[in-house]
């Protein structure tokens, strides 16, 4: 009763110790949200090693540019988000939908839910989309996002940081992270931040300014380049 | 080799780039196989609802292919089922989603796998994504699932939505707690 059996190349288990960790006290939402039991080891398998890569999430033209999809022009500082996505063996991750949503010049997300005292900007939704060309890269124009406060403890303020959400080839490669501004004076007193337990690690979510991908008259220019798990050397049958 | 980047949590504002319904419904008229509609919920540690998570779902369709150019079987897209899935929560912490049972996907050294799907969880509060699976209780194949045998025997239920009714299953998912639910490292 054999099916014809195939091989897969499994994903590389990423590193211990770089991880943000999910038991972080100063983050209070995580008080009752993080599992207590040990995650359970298992091997992966087909299930794991595909994921949605054929034409999710179809985009409009104005998808990638978040100044241009209202009839107006946003208030606020326009900069360009450019760079790629790899793999950890530096392998361009070509076709992928990279998704990015913020809030506004004032630090206001257009979220209900969102009480913060700051204005709405009717020419600024705030989320974005576009796929990765064939050397891994994406860009977006956007404004700075503004910093917000939250009332995780006293006084907590988030630094302005830009939400990424990336694919890559597999449900393994899925990444959900947040992209900060170099030189922000509000990164250390953020717990979200902080969590992550290495400063090299930290140091990994920090754009850093390019005056190469500046439009001159027009945006300033940062770079952020997004690395994904990549493959074992030994192929694994199925 | 160059360093992975660390993920951070998706906050309680995703909503304005996943509209609230997402991607609840994953089949088409054309989609072959058995409809099921999987009501869910997510509590945390104290058993209130979670208002703010993100669900995604990944699967195989009837046949137990994955619509994925790795999958050497499958012939390119499958115009009529991608299997990619992903809904929030609601105010009192529910999802709904209607897919189809997926067939039976090869696991590790040639078993099969019993009828699953793959789920990633993302929430406030959670600073990095949460790996489960949905399992069907109505399966007897369950007993020699590859997977199910690497969790402890009094918590593989956690991983098994009940049957309601024909084609209606039920899974609570359970952050913390007695009931927790089992989350993998994949």
């Amino acid at each position: 009763m054999s099916r014809s059996a195939f091989q897969i190349l499994p994903y590389r288990r990423p590193p211990a110790g770089d991880a943000p960790v999910n038991d972080a006290t100063a983050y209070r939402s995580t008080a009752l949200r993080h599992p207590t039991q040990p995650l359970v080891v298992i091997p992966q398998t087909l299930s794991e090693i595909t994921g949605p890569v054929y034409g999710y999430g179809r985009l409009g033209p104005m998808d990638h540019d978040l100044t241009r999809q209202h009839d107006g022009a946003p208030l606020g500082e326009r900069i360009i988000i450019d760079g790629r996505v790899l793999d950890e063996d530096e392998r361009p991750v070509p076709d992928t939908l990279v998704e990015i949503w913020q809030a506004n010049a004032s630090g206001r997300y257009a979220h209900a839910h969102d009480t913060h005292d700051a204005p709405l900007d009717p020419n600024f939704s705030g989320a974005g989309r576009t796929l990765t060309d064939a050397h891994g890269h994406f860009r977006f124009m956007t404004i700075k996002p503004g910093a917000y406060p939250w009332h995780n403890h006293d006084n907590a303020w988030r630094p302005p940081h830009v939400h990424f959400s990336v694919f890559g080839r597999s449900f393994l490669t899925r990444l959900m992270t947040q992209m900060y501004f170099p030189g922000d004076p509000l990164l250390r007193f953020d717990p979200i931040f902080a969590a992550i337990p290495t400063e090299r690690a930290r140091e990994r979510l920090i754009a850093s300014f390019d005056l190469g991908v500046t439009d001159p008259g027009r945006a300033l220019g940062y770079r952020f380049d997004i690395v994904l798990r990549g493959r074992d050397a030994t192929p694994m049958d199925l | 080799m160059l360093p992975l980047t660390p993920a951070q949590t998706v906050g309680p504002f995703f909503a304005i780039l996943v509209p609230a319904t997402g991607r609840a419904t994953l089949v088409t008229d054309h989609t072959a196989g058995q409809r099921i509609v999987v009501e869910g919920s997510v509590r945390d540690g104290a058993g209130h609802p979670v208002v703010d998570a993100l669900v995604e779902i990944w699967q195989a369709n009837a046949a137990g292919h994955c619509n994925h150019p790795e999958d050497s079987r499958t012939l390119g897209p499958d115009a009529t089922f991608d299997g990619f899935g992903r809904v929030h929560t609601d105010a009192d912490g529910r999802f709904t989603l209607e897919t189809i049972k997926p067939g039976v996907v090869p696991g590790p050294a040639g078993q099969p796998q019993a009828p699953h799907l793959v789920v990633g969880l993302f929430a406030r509060g959670l600073l990095t994504r949460l790996v489960t699976r949905i399992y069907f209780e109505d399966e007897p194949s369950n007993a020699l699932d590859p997977i199910l045998a690497c969790v402890a025997p009094d918590r593989r239920s956690t991983l098994v939505a009940a049957r309601r009714a024909e084609g209606r299953y039920r899974f609570e998912i359970v952050l913390q707690g007695p009931h927790e639910t089992v989350f993998f490292d994949v």
